[in-house]
């Protein structure tokens, strides 16, 4: 398969401070990357870059066989905090980017049904179609993220970007919407780069994890996960080889942060 | 019980006032030039109906057209300043000058624009209450989440579709809060207006009256301000419940899951 999103040696600053530097990543058409890193790594720098809302400093990044210098539209994105628009029902709110993007923009009209029931079947999968009609503020916090992960999809990108969309979620639901996300990727088959802080996250969804260094950020280590077989589920927490890569990642990122001089946490905490 | 005194507590404190009011006259013998009572008031108001009415709708209509201007402006305003920074930078200085120029100041150029009558105390008015529209306005689209942003943007939006798709509903609660403030200031414009430089409206019925040493009359214009004020908010507030019921809920109406 060929790489839908490259970056080579790629930088970027924010006036003098650099965010990211020599940063070079490769993510094949269909596949499911994760980024991981100590804070302030410069992860959601690669946000921006991947999808064209800011341009490089230095370097190039490569999408879809073409070096990009404007927003790209072949992205969805979800971030942290689902962002729904609170005088729009559930569906009103997922059809948003359709009402946008170009050609879609145009075809409302003529397309109303095929679209209406292409986001009913994105809230039925995430199991949200009893609550199309219902306003965010009707939805748990775990239902309005669902509902935003939909919306990022309709348009049907072939690039999913999400920047910690499960930060904020308590970790049942976190980890139920793990498997919602498994499920919906493994059915669309879309490439997906997630951004997140959570190791088991990050094993648990990817099909590389990519660690980044403390600022300015770049790629340095890429960890393959094709032993965990799909679908992943409750039996792959309980893998010593996934435990043992959280553990070898979490040593990583330790390497990569900012000493400061505290006392080492007691081994198997969380990640 | 506590809510049925909730309730009534304006009207409670208003009876309260009032009666303190009338007491202190009669007790204190307070001469009516000085501080009618609430009860020669009422007469003044009763016995002089149909000239305060003359005057008060031309001041409920001067105020009205002024404050309908200003709403069309103001909300225009807004968008600009909200949704550009250029516009932001370049108009908000200004809009913050405009503003601090009292407006009783520039009611003497407008008669010598316009003449005396309507036109200065419509113009007064709009003056007086287009600045707290804009603002609110311009604060509703100047707070879309950068996140939001971000997603619209990475789907080819322009600054125009973020404005019309988030903007403007997002700054509706923020505008429709605006309106209860700017139409008593909308008021005090043309009523400023017109105690200056006119020849009909509340204003000038009350510089009438008091150089008639009418002080009741005076003080029955004044009532008949307020309660025009008071039922003009009313039907504002209520206008924003019904637009903007969704800025009011709370997060607490969340169902588990």
């Amino acid at each position: 398969m060929k790489n839908l999103v490259e970056l080579i040696d790629v930088s970027l600053s924010y006036g003098k401070t650099l965010a990211v530097s020599n940063l070079a990543m490769k993510v094949r058409e269909g596949s499911f990357a994760a980024v991981v890193g100590p804070s302030g790594c410069g992860k959601s720098s690669l946000m921006k870059l991947v999808t064209g809302l800011m341009p490089a400093t230095g370097g190039s990044v490569v999408v879809d066989g073409h070096e990009i210098s404007g927003p790209v539209n072949i992205v969805g994105m979800a971030f942290q905090n689902p962002n729904l628009l609170p005088w729009r029902t559930t569906l009103e709110n997922v059809m948003l980017p359709l009402e946008v993007v170009r050609p879609e923009r145009h075809q409302l009209r003529a397309r109303k049904q095929e679209f209406r029931d292409r986001a009913m079947e994105l809230l039925r999968i995430v199991g949200l179609d009893a609550f199309a009609d219902h306003y965010p503020w009707q939805l748990s916090g775990g239902m309005q993220q669902r509902a935003s992960l939909c919306r990022s999809l309709i348009h049907q990108p072939r690039l999913l970007m999400l920047d910690e969309p499960f930060g904020a979620l308590d970790a049942f639901t976190r980890e139920e919407l793990w498997d919602v996300l498994q499920t919906i990727w493994m059915k669309q088959r879309f490439t997906a780069i997630l951004v997140t802080h959570d190791l088991r996250e990050a094993l648990y969804l990817a099909d590389e994890v990519h660690v980044m260094s403390n600022r300015p950020g770049r790629v340095v280590r890429t960890v393959g996960t094709a032993q965990f077989s799909r679908p992943r589920g409750e039996q792959t927490f309980l893998e010593p080889a996934f435990n043992e890569s959280v553990m070898d990642l979490r040593a990583d990122i330790r390497s990569q942060r900012m000493p400061i001089d505290v006392k080492p946490s007691a081994p198997g905490e969380k990640a | 019980m506590n809510n049925a005194l909730e309730r009534s507590g304006p009207v409670l404190l208003s009876v309260a006032l009032l009666l303190v009011w009338e007491l202190s006259c009669k007790t204190f013998d307070i001469p009516p030039f000085v501080l009618p009572s609430p009860s020669l008031i009422a007469e003044a108001l009763a016995e002089n109906f149909y000239i305060i009415w003359f005057h008060s709708s031309q001041t409920l209509l001067t105020t009205v057209i002024g404050f309908a201007f200003a709403v069309a402006f103001g909300a225009l305003l807004g968008i600009a300043v909200g949704s550009s920074r250029m516009a932001y930078t370049s108009l908000y200085p200004l809009l913050v000058a405009f503003n601090s120029i009292p407006k009783v100041a520039i009611v003497p150029i407008l008669v010598v624009w316009f003449g005396i009558g309507s036109v200065p105390a419509v113009i007064t008015a709009f003056m007086l209450s287009f600045f707290p529209i804009a603002v609110n306005v311009a604060t509703g689209l100047a707070t879309i989440e950068p996140d939001l942003r971000d997603v619209l943007r990475s789907l080819g939006a322009s600054q125009l579709d973020i404005v019309r798709k988030v903007g403007i509903p997002r700054s509706m609660p923020y505008l429709f809060a605006s309106l209860k403030i700017s139409i008593t200031l909308a008021f005090v414009g043309s009523v400023i207006s017109e105690t200056l430089a006119s020849n009909r409206g509340i204003g000038t019925l009350m510089t009438q009256a008091s150089a008639n040493f009418r002080i009741p009359l005076v003080f029955a214009g004044l009532v008949v301000i307020a309660v025009m004020g008071v039922v003009m908010y009313m039907i504002f507030a209520v206008i924003e419940k019904r637009m903007t019921g969704w800025a009011t809920r709370g997060a607490t109406f969340g169902i588990g899951g």
